[in-house]
């Protein structure tokens, strides 16, 4: 790399988490370690320039952030902070006696970092937006943009979190054995929820947010290089495989383009192939997991020449697979929507009415659109007027709501045809 | 080393009714704990229904006694143990064995006390 304004930028997107995790153990405060890390950032792209690229930039970051740590503590110890510290591996005990020699499952800094940001006690807004600013290293403003709220009230609740993460004393610490599978649980969902807040924006301009999409797949790719089980190994193909249509998602101008109408040669075939073998390695890992089945199902998807040539049946039976482990109405929806696909939209249409009637699906916008699609299939063009036009009035974001008039506008048409 | 306060909520009318087998129940989760917390456990207390708690309210020099509760809710505090712990996660493992946090109609908050560095 010869421009070390991009070597910073590299070592930015790669080593950001790690240097901060590292930081955090000599601060043993979020805040603090932070700074410093800013600070070491920032002392690259001064020197970088003329005294060249390091050869191992992690460790040159690395250092320069601890040093700076050091500094800043000795300056400070004259005025002991009012918050707690973190609390670390080395000054915990376990709760049980025979416990207290139990090493730790996974060590690992950016792990620890990773597990605090996703800690249950936090709320589930909280640990998204905490993650994104500590292991992804988005600043504030970002984190902001990304969920469309002021920067000051993003500004807030991470500060509100950090806090309770002191206050609190919540552990910088890798969970125990026996608490290990549901905080696992608990970073998939904060990855697979920044993921599809990414791929299928509700609201803003663009259908696909590629700076969350990109940060949902590093997390996934983290927490499988150091947790290789079986829930993020499925989460990880589950990502991959959505994420590898995503040249063909929207056209030129940013409209969703659906599945049947994607160009299939553009889809990346190396990340299906990864994305399988992942799943794989995840279904050996242990029974199936819902972001593995999810994952069958985009496989299904992948491995399908054409859209006429998708296995439909093997589509439904899938996610009453799905259902089983995960059950939901809006998993409900997409089998219905799968099931008009393998029988017909009479048979599809028959599928979303016996779903009408629940409550959180009533105002669910993919239940109209799946509803006047299967209608217009059908040729029923006032139903899919309505149906369009109810779509439309669920929608906010400016990507599916051009679709949705482009359709509507197509359905009457027929209408008055 | 952090200290924690331990609130243990519940309906009264149900605690107030319940089965026997219920409260065996509720008191083998206390025994439980208090074996598994030892000498964490700096103080600890069951309350009595809040038919029997007086409040004092209000401003000036001669606050108004009335009788009853500070906030009348059917979700009443019903017990507390004052602990000191390492962190949250081990104040959580040691909650999982009251028997209140498998009810529906119960629960336990966990509340940091103020540092004072």
């Amino acid at each position: 790399m010869s421009n070390p304004g991009d070597a910073v930028a590299a070592a930015h997107r790669a080593h950001w988490a790690g240097v901060l995790a590292a930081t955090v153990r000599i601060t043993r405060d979020l805040d603090t370690a932070e700074e410093c890390v800013q600070d070491a950032y920032a002392q690259a792209l001064r020197t970088w320039p003329s005294a060249g690229v390091p050869d191992h930039p992690a460790a040159w970051l690395r250092t320069v952030a601890g040093n700076r740590a050091r500094d800043l503590l000795r300056r400070e110890s004259v005025w002991r902070r009012a918050m707690p510290l973190l609390v670390e591996e080395a000054t915990a005990t376990a709760p049980d006696p025979q416990d207290a020699d139990e090493p730790p499952v996974v060590a690992d800094d950016t792990l620890r970092l990773i597990f605090t940001c996703c800690h249950p006690a936090l709320s589930r807004e909280a640990r998204v937006a905490l993650t994104l600013r500590l292991v992804c290293g988005l600043s504030t403003a970002e984190v902001a943009r990304a969920f469309l709220v002021q920067e000051s009230t993003m500004a807030a609740r991470i500060t509100r979190a950090k806090k309770k993460i002191a206050a609190a004393r919540i552990p910088y610490r890798v969970p125990t054995a026996e608490d290990l599978p549901e905080r696992v649980s608990a970073v998939c969902d904060v990855v697979h929820l920044v993921f599809t807040t990414g791929s299928n924006a509700p609201v803003g301009e663009t259908l696909v947010r590629e700076d969350l999409v990109g940060s949902a797949v590093g997390l996934a790719r983290t927490l499988h290089r150091l947790l290789p089980v079986a829930e993020p190994a499925g989460l990880l193909a589950l990502l991959l495989l959505i994420d590898a249509r995503r040249a063909t998602r929207t056209d030129d101008d940013g409209r969703p383009v659906l599945l049947e109408d994607q160009d299939r040669s553009w889809w990346d075939r190396e990340m299906i192939t990864e994305g399988i073998d992942l799943l794989t390695e995840s279904l050996r890992a242990g029974p199936p997991t819902p972001y593995a089945v999810q994952a069958a199902i985009a496989a299904v998807h992948a491995e399908a020449s054409a859209f006429e040539a998708t296995d439909w049946s093997e589509i439904v039976s899938l996610y009453d697979v799905l259902l089983r482990l995960w059950p939901s109405p809006v998993v409900e929806l997409n089998q219905a929507v799968a099931v008009g696909m393998r029988d017909g939209p009479k048979a599809g249409l028959a599928a979303l009415d016996r779903l009408a009637a629940e409550p959180a699906l009533a105002t669910y916008r993919y239940l109209s659109a799946a509803r006047a699609d299967f209608l217009r299939r059908l040729g029923q063009w006032p139903e899919a007027v309505t149906a369009y036009e109810e779509a439309l009035v669920l929608t906010d974001n400016e990507a599916e709501r051009a679709f949705l008039t482009g359709r509507l506008a197509e359905v009457r048409r027929g209408q008055e045809a | 080393m952090s200290k924690y306060m331990l609130l243990i909520y519940g309906n009264e009318q149900h605690w107030e009714t319940m089965p026997a087998e219920e409260m065996a129940e509720i008191d083998a989760g206390h025994v439980a704990f208090q074996k598994r917390a030892g000498d964490r456990i700096l103080a600890s207390g069951q309350l009595e229904p809040s038919s029997t708690a007086t409040t004092l309210r209000g401003d000036g020099e001669s606050p108004a006694v009335t009788d009853g509760p500070f906030l009348e809710t059917k979700e009443v505090l019903g017990g507390f143990y004052l602990l000191e712990a390492t962190d949250l996660d081990e104040v959580v493992a040691l909650s999982r064995e009251l028997a209140e946090v498998r009810h529906a109609h119960s629960g336990v908050e966990i509340k940091p006390l103020v540092h004072h560095g």
